[in-house]
């Protein structure tokens, strides 16, 4: 089994802050061992609602001549029907983060009208009495394409006299984004190295257990929608929901109950929210939808897709100087979503990785394409960047036979540099990137795998060594940046703390968890302010009613940017507790400790506190005085000689307002709302270790380690849950995971069976290791955790695979790496032939490049 | 339309089923056991896994009807509420097993038919005997050693 390390380099201990660092076993497990889940989809099975099925496109690109429901109309049990006629009113699907400069923007209509771009496009939805009424009636359907030709590939996409998806797009280039910092071409007149590449990071998916579910309820009598759907962001879709449906939004409660993972594919706002609205407000009966599988690879985003074209400038002593990169990236049929803004913003902005490079030049191309439209999916472009670049650092390491961790110590920010401006405009807040790789090399006896890969290669095998030191832009923010990149949310969180008569609490947060746990650790947060038991707080996340504001969860920022906002709504409640307590006790608030839910004095507090409530127990008389004078009644008579008082005490007190400070209001609740004023970066380094069978292809992983600076770990358990499942995606990636459509635009991809994700099998045991380097940014000083193992799998078993791969000469093997992947490259190699084709590469670099000049 | 009888959970079950209604339906929509969850309907994922008579099967590829006269067991049955959780349960929740919970039910149904079939199999093992259920949140790291725990425990228990 894996083993663990950790490793606290700065600031004080986790156990200085009561329920924060400690392994909590999660509060929500046993309801949902027990089979106690509350999952849209159990929701509609316990409920009796209309069953909505959708239609959907069978060809990548086709005028929509007709529509026949007349037919499916008469079929028993069908209800309702819905074709784009029905839909004159509603609004399209939004895309909520544009690449800055994308003035037109194409949206995907919630059902074709009179064109379908992709296989898997919503034309007509239908609502029946049972499920299986539903399907029945969507094959009484009738739609009369008529085929155009697709276009499937990127950069076909963008040649001239392609297929062309939307008319007010020439050569269906979506954006441009540009960005340069230093001096480019100078760094490359001086390099003594040049590496030139063109690498594809592929199409994936983020394939979730549970697929997407919708169960909407119109209540005609108050106008009010009842909204339940399997979302990463209650707020922002239900502010798409009410636009789309020109419904206000103190109508609309969105709740997002139990999500059975999101991964990213869960951030768009698709077209089944709106149809199963729509079909409530027609039919006055609640409407349901839940994805199949099947439709999940059409239907559902898909991420990365990124053709790259790189350089890179070095010295011979192996610094890195320059860096040019023209990255083209599908972003499918639409802009959905965060889809254009993922790649633009976070692959442009990252390409430097961890390191020191002064003279950097990114574009990045956003292209249309026949395919399902694009979104964020774990990591969401920071994945592309790292790989690149980490690729890079590899090739180069290679070229001027230097051992590649040596490399990387040559050329990282150094910690006394931070925080640090990349040449792209982002800052490097804090961190050490050195001690971490550094820790990930020991935990992985980083010289005796030399060692042995030294002798297996003498005995004729290929074992290979991979790294990757990678960081990630998490909680985005402060919200007043957001509109300069042209994302239309906002970077804060917002939390509130109530507490009950009894001492209990409730913490409403705006985030979204989805596996991650923030039942567990945003109670731990909560707890460790107001100093009560974790039993005693119940976290309420994911219903816009009791919820208002939220941003949601993504770019790992619940702790960071959720977890600070509990944190510091529960020191606003913990100052009134403390002022109730300090008069019950008739001491000054700073006279006061507070211990696991009792007030003291403290025994230095001397005669001159009480003296400072002389002038209040004057006031209290005459209160006291003037109350009798009115009514003929006597206050009760409070005991002030008590040295103690519980949170409880406190609490009844603040819901009774009987035995308050003269002038305070009652209650005992507080909400925060945090904005960041930077973001914050976590980082960390792979190693992976494989052995490659140069006859089969076959790729055995033998050990993944891993070691991650999130800053102050909340719950030690969870982190290392989202490592393991991030570097299991990651690994998937570099392995066995693409979503492939044919040459004409069809999904060769409708199942699991098709559709190559990890099982336990293809898996080791993880090794990991932690350092806590608390960010500034934050009160809790917490980085993001649940994406980075992600971004850094994929390049460290990819590298270790090469590395292994090395002494045949094979220099590429595309991703996914599948055995046949690996034997072509081998059998290449093995008759003398390039498995890199750099002039290729280069002719295709300047092509795209003449093809499109800078437009300004 | 067709009837179909059988004991779930201890409990006998008689209910008029329309044909084509797989188990995992009957036993969500009818039944309301919502524990036991669909995430494929191809047989691949593994959320389904129910036992039927002792056997762990994926029961979104099973008809209500196969099931006439059979002893079903679902997740709900393993610990009655107000009991403790089973063995394997507890496991899971003591190793974090479970992310999103999703794949959950399916995992722990699936570990005590290995457990029933192998006893205490060593991690190899437990990885080859998963291979019919996907867990897209936990890279496998943590079920496989809650299952090796669980396994533990439930011999332990009957020693």
């Amino acid at each position: 089994m894996g083993q663990s390390s950790h490793l606290s380099l700065h600031g004080p201990t986790a156990a200085d802050h009561g329920g924060i660092g400690r392994p909590i076993t999660r509060l929500e497990d046993e309801r949902l061992l027990r089979g106690g889940g509350c999952y849209v989809s159990d929701l509609i099975a316990s409920s009796k609602p209309l069953r909505v099925k959708v239609l959907r496109s069978p060809h990548a690109h086709a005028r929509i001549r007709a529509i026949d429901v007349a037919a499916a109309r008469r079929l028993p049990g069908v209800v309702e029907l819905l074709t784009a006629d029905d839909l004159k009113n509603i609004g399209e699907l939004p895309c909520d983060w544009v690449a800055p400069g994308m003035d037109v923007v194409p949206l995907q209509p919630v059902l074709a009208r009179d064109r379908v771009r992709y296989v898997g496009e919503p034309v007509a939805a239908v609502a029946a009495e049972t499920a299986h009424a539903a399907d029945d009636a969507l094959a009484g359907i009738t739609v009369a394409y008529e085929r155009m030709p697709a276009v499937v590939d990127q950069e076909a996409a963008i040649k001239e006299g392609a297929p062309r998806l939307h008319d007010a797009v020439p050569s269906n280039i979506a954006f441009r984004f540009r960005r340069a910092g230093g001096n480019v071409a100078r760094a490359f007149a001086q390099a003594d190295v040049v590496i030139r590449r063109r690498f594809i990071n592929n199409r994936v998916t983020a394939a979730p257990l549970e697929g997407r579910a919708v169960l909407s309820d119109f209540d005609a009598r108050v106008g009010r929608l009842t909204h339940h759907t399997s979302s990463q962001l209650p707020h922002a879709h239900a502010r798409s929901l009410g636009e789309c449906l020109g419904l206000p939004l103190h109508k609309l409660r969105l709740v997002a109950p139990d999500i059975g993972g999101g991964f990213g594919a869960k951030l768009g706002f698709y077209a089944e929210d709106v149809v199963c609205a729509v079909l409530s407000m027609r039919t006055g009966r609640s409407c349901a939808w839940a994805e199949g599988r099947g439709e999940s690879f059409l239907a559902t985003t898909h991420g990365r897709d990124q053709i790259q074209y790189v350089e890179l400038a070095a010295r011979r002593d192996g610094r890195m100087i320059g860096l040019r990169a023209r990255l083209v990236t599908d972003i499918g049929a639409y802009a959905l979503g965060m889809g254009p803004g993922v790649p633009a913003i976070n692959t442009g902005l990252s390409v430097t990785g961890l390191y020191r490079i002064a003279n950097v030049e990114t574009e990045v191309i956003g292209v249309y394409t026949n395919r399902t439209p694009t979104g964020p999916y774990r990591g969401a472009g920071h994945p592309e960047a790292s790989f690149l670049i980490e690729r890079l650092v590899d090739d180069l390491a290679r070229e001027l036979a230097l051992d590649p961790a040596e490399l990387r110590r040559r050329n990282f920010v150094p910690s006394s540099a931070m925080p640090y401006r990349l040449p792209t405009g982002l800052t490097l807040d804090s961190g050490d990137y050195a001690a971490n790789m550094e820790t990930a090399l020991t935990l992985a006896g980083y010289a005796e795998l030399r060692q042995r890969q030294t002798q297996l290669r003498k005995e004729g095998r290929y074992f290979g060594i991979g790294l990757a030191t990678i960081s990630e832009s998490s909680g985005v923010g402060p919200s007043m940046a957001m509109g300069a990149v042209g994302f239309r949310r906002a970077g804060h969180e917002s939390a509130r703390v109530v507490v009950h008569a009894d001492g209990r609490a409730t913490v409403f947060c705006g985030t979204q968890s989805t596996g991650q746990g923030h039942a567990t650790s945003l109670a731990q947060i909560a707890a460790s302010v107001l100093g009560i038991a974790l039993d005693d707080i119940e976290v309420v996340e994911g219903d816009t009613l009791a919820v208002p504001f939220g941003t949601g969860t993504f770019n790992s920022r619940s702790m960071a940017i959720g977890g600070s906002a509990v944190y510091e709504a529960a020191r606003k409640v913990m100052e009134k507790a403390k002022k109730i307590a300090a008069y019950k006790l008739q001491r000054r608030p700073r006279d006061l400790i507070y211990k696991n839910g009792v007030f003291r004095i403290t025994a230095h507090a001397g005669a001159s506190t009480s003296i400072a409530h002389l002038g209040k127990k004057v006031g209290e008389k005459v209160i006291r005085a003037v109350f009798k004078w009115r009514s003929g009644l006597e206050l009760p008579v409070t005991r002030r000689d008590t040295e103690v008082v519980t949170f409880a005490d406190i609490a009844r007190a603040a819901h009774l307002g009987q035995d308050l400070p003269l002038g305070m209001a009652p209650g005992l609740e507080a909400s925060h709302f945090f904005d960041p004023t930077d973001m914050l970066f976590d980082y960390g380094t792979h190693v992976a270790v494989v052995e490659v069978d140069p006859e089969t292809g076959h790729i055995a992983l033998l050990r993944h380690v891993m070691v991650d600076d999130c800053g102050r770990i909340i719950n030690p358990l969870l982190v290392e849950g989202q490592a393991h499942g991030g570097a299991a995606q990651g690994i998937g990636q570099a392995l066995m995971e693409a979503m492939v459509h044919g040459d004409g635009g069809e999904p060769l991809v409708r199942s699991y069976s098709e559709y190559a994700m990890p099982h336990a099998t293809d898996l080791p045991s993880f090794e990991t290791g932690h350092m806590e380097i608390p960010t500034k940014l934050n009160p809790l000083g917490v980085r993001g955790v649940g994406e980075g193992a992600t971004i850094g799998a994929t390049p460290a078993v990819v590298n270790a695979v090469l590395d292994a791969l090395a002494p045949l000469g094979v220099t590429e093997v595309p991703i996914p790496m599948t055995p046949m992947q690996v034997w072509r490259a081998v059998e290449r190699a093995r008759h003398g032939l390039a498995t890199a084709d750099m002039d290729r590469s280069h002719r295709d670099l300047s092509a795209v490049g003449k093809a499109m000049q800078p437009q300004k | 339309m067709p009837a179909v009888s059988m004991t779930v959970n201890g409990r006998a079950v008689h209910r008029e089923v329309e044909g084509r209604t797989m188990l995992v339906d009957f036993l969500r929509e009818q039944l309301g056991l919502t524990g036991t969850h669909v995430g494929c309907d191809t047989t691949q994922c593994g959320a389904c896994v129910v036992h039927v008579n002792g056997l762990a099967i994926k029961s979104c590829t099973m008809l209500a009807l196969q099931c006439d006269s059979a002893l079903v067991t679902t997740i709900e049955g393993l610990a009655p509420p107000g009991t403790p959780l089973h063995p394997m349960q507890a496991a899971f929740r003591q190793h974090h097993a479970l992310q999103c919970g999703y794949c959950t039910s399916g995992m722990v149904m699936m570990a005590l038919d290995i457990v029933r079939r192998l006893g205490e199999p060593d991690e190899a093992t437990i990885r080859e005997e998963l291979k019919g259920n996907i867990c897209r949140c936990t890279g496998y790291h943590n079920i496989v050693k809650a299952i090796a725990a669980g396994a533990a425990a439930m011999v332990a228990s009957h020693a």
